[in-house]
């Protein structure tokens, strides 16, 4: 009888370790072989494609950061360095100099410069900028499109699924290497 | 009235008045726009060329780098610690103190430091979208931080649960007045976290959505901010943590079902007395989470036939429910794919079309601006309700699998002389052992176990 019994009892410890050993050996290799596919185990982040964005000001009210990790870029090879920004001013301007009431920029975060005749240049003072947008559609309509929104990767949370993505209209957003992480747009070259 | 396209250019008049062009040259203007679009960011048409300057530096545009790869490994070594700690301070040294002191630990640094993010609840997505997408690549720490907690609890059981997981940690805190949740109710909800684990695999698995990412009840107390919704979901949490202990790791989290399922086989699983059980039942009382099983009685034989013929006539069943289950499921295919972006976005265009809706949203605008064909959108809208259509039987397949074996476990009696935890639903938090007089004499804080003590 306790023989028998003992024989049970070891026949359920060999299929409960048999078991173990399975599982361990099928999760531990199969997650291995799906992280290791192609051999190209890289980390993505997000970033927002400037061709799609529509700068609907999503970016701004989604980001689970109160102040969203999303930020105003500026290529400057790209840009006219105009008198009349209309990334910078309103659409109707009472005088073109940096009044507040003149600057479509709710939080004042482009500063303006004088360079020569008859240029300025614009540079975003980034703690400022909260990523409405608003110059970004003002400079893609009327200007070169030098202005476009990105994700700042030192602020990004890396969330699993990004809330400005959920809510993007355009599906602008999407995941890139992280270690080439921006999307910039840049002047073409002339033949 | 003019056109962005490509977020870079406009063009000035090819597509003007195309409502009035007949259908066939509406279509080539649309062409043209299609690929004056598709080369626009190489072409990008300066209306305002950048200036020479003989004397003036262009400022670089800045790029801060990411988080280094580095702290995602610290991350990495953190988790493995943690996992080693509560395995060791569970089963080894059975230090209640010590688990507690861990879950705060574990709390500050995944929960308010690392602010919830990556988490191995989450994981599941990335594996399963690994799985079924070949153009994602799983991150390495995703992958381990999914394996690594149900290896542990292969072996140890689920001390993930007790003292690392920060969702878990939260829950542990705030049950203050823990009250008992009557059998039926606990077992009806219990298969609820399971119907959870297949909407976040099929909505993971259709490339739609992170959905338990997307419904972490805690995220937004770890960040300190969130949307109203997600406070308000997190809040409801806690409160009702209070007399329900762990109502998430219960009746929710998709994680702690596998590894529920998981530490059925694991090897050194928590012990409450740790030598013969005086039958106190000092544990049972205070276990918060409903997770011990009482010794069971020896029944009638009448009763044991009974029961013997509800089991066959269930197992007979079975095959019958998981049917029903797939059947019911390819009839959700609508509400499913209403998640996807796609399909919503064929859906509103198509109302638009018709007339059903006026104006238009964001999102539809966007869409023309690209000039792609409705038909193609449809065509993708279409392929992906097709694939929500066998999801869904999936889906309904494996809700149907839980009901019946969930049925089935219930009615299989097995025998039970001392009181045991479940070990799906204990999380080897410690109070078990904690409480329990014999292991209170072990650890010499009472002499001896009274006769008072020794209840029945």
């Amino acid at each position: 009888m306790t023989n028998s019994s003992n024989q049970k009892l070891d026949r359920r410890a060999f299929v409960g370790n048999a078991l173990r050993v399975a599982g361990a050996v099928g999760i531990g290799g199969a997650v291995a072989a799906l992280a290791a596919r192609k051999g190209q185990s890289r980390e993505w982040v997000w970033q927002i494609d400037p061709a799609k964005c529509i700068a609907c000001g999503n970016c701004a009210t989604y980001c689970v950061l109160d102040e969203s990790a999303v930020k105003c870029t500026h290529s400057f090879g790209m840009c006219g360095y105009c008198d009349l920004c209309t990334g910078y001013f309103h659409p109707d301007p009472i005088a073109l100099n940096s009044g507040a009431e003149n600057q479509l920029c709710p939080t004042g975060a482009i500063k303006r410069t004088f360079v020569e005749d008859p240029y300025f240049e614009y540079t975003i003072d980034e703690p400022l900028c909260i990523g409405c947008g608003k110059c970004v559609k003002g400079c893609n309509a009327f200007g070169n499109g030098s202005i476009y929104l990105q994700v700042r990767h030192d602020r990004c949370r890396h969330c699993n699924e990004c809330a400005i993505a959920v809510s993007c209209p355009s599906q602008a957003y999407r995941r890139v290497p992280a270690d080439d992480p921006y999307l910039l747009k840049i002047r073409e070259q002339k033949a | 009235m003019s056109k962005i396209v490509g977020g870079t250019r406009r063009v000035p008049s090819a597509n003007c008045g195309t409502r009035r062009v007949p259908p066939t040259l509406s279509r080539i203007a649309l062409f043209l726009v299609f690929v004056a679009m598709s080369a626009a960011v190489a072409l990008a048409a300066e209306r305002f060329p950048p200036p020479d300057f003989t004397d003036h530096k262009l400022p670089e545009t800045s790029q801060p780098s990411p988080r280094g790869l580095l702290l995602d490994y610290l991350d990495l070594a953190a988790l493995a610690v943690g996992l080693s700690l509560a395995s060791y301070l569970a089963i080894v040294r059975r230090s209640r103190r010590g688990l507690f002191l861990l879950t705060i630990g574990s709390l500050l640094w995944l929960g308010f430091w690392r602010q919830g993010c990556i988490c191995p609840i989450g994981s599941i997505q990335n594996v399963t979208l690994a799985v079924f997408d070949q153009s994602y690549r799983l991150p390495l720490v995703a992958a381990a931080f999914f394996a690594l907690p149900i290896l542990f609890a292969l072996f140890f059981g689920r001390t993930f649960c007790a003292a690392v997981c920060p969702l878990g940690a939260v829950q542990e805190l705030a049950a203050l007045r823990p009250v008992n949740v009557p059998a039926w109710v606990d077992h009806a909800l219990g298969l609820l976290a399971y119907v959870y684990l297949g909407l976040g695999v099929l909505f993971s698995a259709t490339g739609t959505a992170f959905v338990i990412c997307r419904y972490d009840p805690f995220v937004a107390l770890f960040r300190r901010s969130g949307s109203v919704n997600m406070l308000i979901f997190g809040a409801c949490f806690l409160v009702v943590g209070v007399f329900i202990g762990r109502p998430y790791c219960r009746y929710l989290c998709p994680y702690g079902a596998i590894l529920g399922l998981v530490s059925k086989v694991s090897k050194w699983h928590v012990k409450i007395p740790p030598e013969e059980c005086i039958q106190c039942r000092l544990c049972e009382d205070v276990c918060p989470y409903g997770a011990i099983r009482e010794p069971t009685v020896a029944l009638p034989a009448t009763e044991r036939r009974r029961g013997q013929k509800r089991l066959a006539l269930l197992i007979g069943l079975f095959p019958l429910l998981v049917w029903l289950g797939f059947w019911l499921g390819t009839r959700l295919e609508a509400p499913l794919s209403r998640l996807n972006p796609t399909v919503r976005l064929a859906d509103r265009i198509r109302q638009e079309q018709t007339g059903r809706v006026e104006g238009t949203i964001d999102a539809s605008d966007a869409f023309r601006n690209t000039g792609r064909a409705t038909e193609n959108l449809y065509g993708e809208a279409l392929a992906l309700s097709a694939t929500f259509h066998t999801a869904g039987g999936w889906f309904g397949a494996w809700v149907g699998l839980v009901i019946g074996v969930k049925l089935i476990h219930l009615s299989v009696r097995r025998r039970r002389t001392d009181y045991q935890p479940d070990r799906a639903a204990c999380v080897s938090c410690g109070r078990c052992f904690w409480y329990c007089p014999g292991e209170q004499a072990r650890q010499g804080w009472i002499q001896e176990i009274t006769p008072l003590q020794r209840n029945v």
